[in-house]
């Protein structure tokens, strides 16, 4: 069983690249990324640090959905529930006095992984349009299950008292910190994802997204290999949703809503689906043009709706497919 | 000797249209049997319906003896029955190598393997390399499966079959859409394989057909109206009349 409709995914390659060069980039641009907070610093704009914390997180969300979305063809539109369920892991075991970031990032994995595990069961034996419905109607469940939960804020949501310890410690409680501990995630899903992608369950998935009546006529049958990514991919979101709750110091059901599912894909498609580095690149795109269109126009999302729209129609595979054609090569 | 593939009164009807009307077959380890008919007779439900991509309304398929009838189409390529398909079903953004491998995987270890490359893995290369040397592909391994020619897909389609590790290939239409030149090469090719493989063939090219069948059962209908050695199905009154026509004659 397939779930995706044939998606215009960045065909230009099914493997990553084993270019010399991508190792020694990503490299750079870890190094450059850990630079931000002393820049933002030195140039009297600390707030700076935020925003690019928030890209970082977001972009852990968006590298997962792209697993489901760009990997496994799977265009699930209910993946901000599990950046809520995250979320909510530390903000309800605060209330009850666990603090410890550990526990809660434990607790958001495997509640993460369970219910991607139970409503992608379910989703699969859908395809195409009615896996996206399938997938929104799982969100908006878990989304008016949290309004429900008076004990947490309800609609309201619930602030948290202060950052998660490590291990009774306050080493987050910084915002640097936190941009550190942040981008050491993202850079370990990053890598993982990478390997992942090129393992032989890496490789089955992309053949199943590529043909998945070939892949069962080797016997490769789709349900199996397409039910793991997703509930990987719900894990990882939910390690998001833990640093996002950390990052805002507040939770609240607005980050299971379907808008913040649709915002998702929106950053996958603008980096370029199928892509690892494109899922980072379309978080930090679309939180930057959120946060500086913004600054000029409160019709912004007017200006980021043209955007979307030049860039599907003029470079369909996304930021990454659009500099791999500036540069004249392929996309990474 | 038991036959490798036996089929015992299988249907299929969509509605009240009989496609697969108590077709009976036997199929020896170590022949090709081609199953030929005009079209609109049910060749290629019938195919789907032994490689398990159609259930069937009734009857029996065995496989060395064993029911296969109520089995999907993966587990029937894990006993050793694979099929290609009549138009041309490849993973087009892969290298022609990674085709290959990928049916080389299917059969060697748990594909829940999440962290070691695969693409430099050398004993399923080596097992794919194999077997893109044996359909003469090999100086194409590198290649994009999509940028190959028509004739070269229908090889790699072949090699994928073989990679699975199967005994008995289904192959529907192997020749479809190609030109002399080419035909005459997959001609070739499966006359190779028939010295390692028990092979169904569908084919609409007669002289093929003629030329490598060991038997035949001509299908008209949904029905099977004749099987038997190719001189004596040629030679059948029913099949002249039905199918073979004029032309044949």
């Amino acid at each position: 069983m397939s779930a995706g409709a044939s998606l215009p995914v960045a065909r230009i390659e099914a493997a990553p690249p084993r270019r010399p060069g991508a190792r020694i980039a990503l490299l750079l641009a870890l190094v450059a990324l850990a630079l931000v907070p002393v820049l933002a610093s030195g140039i009297g704009a600390p707030f700076l640090i935020v925003t690019a914390t928030r890209i970082l997180i977001f972009a852990i969300a968006a590298l997962s959905l792209d697993l489901v979305l760009g990997y496994g063809a799977m265009v699930s539109f209910g993946h901000a529930a599990y950046v809520g369920l995250g979320a909510y892991a530390v903000a309800i075991l605060s209330a009850h006095g666990i603090h410890d970031l550990l526990v809660q990032s434990a607790a958001a994995l495997v509640v993460c992984a369970l219910f991607a595990l139970v409503t992608g069961a379910i989703s699969l034996r859908t395809r195409g349009v009615y896996f996206i419905m399938i997938t929104l109607a799982f969100g908006q469940m878990a989304f008016f299950f949290m309004v429900s939960l008076s004990a947490y804020g309800g609609d309201d949501g619930v602030s948290l008292d202060h950052r998660s310890r490590v291990l009774g410690a306050r080493l987050i409680e910084g915002d640097v910190a936190l941009f550190y501990l942040a981008l050491g995630v993202l850079a370990v899903v990053f890598v993982a994802l990478r390997l992942l992608v090129a393992s032989r369950f890496g490789r089955v998935l992309r053949g199943i997204r590529e043909n998945a009546v070939r892949m069962e006529a080797i016997g490769f049958p789709a349900f199996p290999y397409q039910l793991t990514a997703y509930v990987v991919a719900g894990a990882i979101a939910g390690l998001a949703g833990v640093l996002l709750a950390n990052q805002a110091e507040f939770v609240s059901p607005a980050y299971m809503s379907w808008q913040r599912s649709g915002e998702l894909i929106v950053m996958v498609v603008l980096g370029g689906m199928g892509t690892l580095v494109g899922a980072v690149a379309g978080a930090a795109a679309l939180i930057a043009v959120e946060e500086g269109l913004a600054h000029f126009s409160e019709h912004w999302r007017l200006g980021l709706g043209l955007m979307l729209v030049l860039l599907v129609l003029l470079a369909r595979g996304g930021i990454a497919g659009l500099t791999a054609r500036l540069r004249g090569g392929r996309a990474a | 000797m038991t036959p490798l593939l036996s089929v015992r009164h299988l249907r299929k009807s969509y509605g009240a249209l009989a496609v697969t009307d108590d077709v009976s077959l036997d199929v020896a380890p170590g022949e090709l049997h081609a199953i030929i008919g005009p079209n609109g007779a049910g060749k290629t439900t019938l195919i789907h319906q032994l490689s398990g991509a159609a259930r069937s309304d009734g009857g029996e398929i065995r496989l060395a003896g064993e029911n296969i009838t109520r089995l999907g189409m993966v587990a029937r390529v894990r006993r050793g029955l694979a099929r290609s398909f009549q138009i041309t079903s490849l993973l087009d953004g892969f290298s022609v190598l990674d085709n290959v491998a990928l049916a080389v995987q299917a059969r060697s270890g748990s594909s829940f393997r999440f962290l070691r490359p695969v693409a430099g893995d050398r004993r399923l290369n080596g097992e794919a390399m194999a077997a893109l040397d044996r359909v003469g592909l090999a100086d194409r391994a590198g290649r994009r499966a999509g940028s190959l020619s028509h004739g070269e897909k229908r090889q790699l389609e072949l090699a994928v079959a073989l990679a699975t590790g199967a005994r008995l290939l289904l192959l529907d239409e192997p020749l479809a859409g190609t030109g002399p030149e080419e035909s005459a090469r997959l001609v070739g090719l499966l006359r190779d394989l028939k010295a390692t493989h028990t092979l169904v063939l569908i084919e609409h090219d007669m002289a093929a057909v003629f030329a490598l069948a060991d038997r035949m059962s001509v299908l008209v209908y949904g029905r099977v109206i004749a099987s038997g050695p190719p001189d004596a199905v040629r030679a059948d009154p029913a099949v002249r009349a039905a199918y073979l026509g004029e032309e044949a004659a």
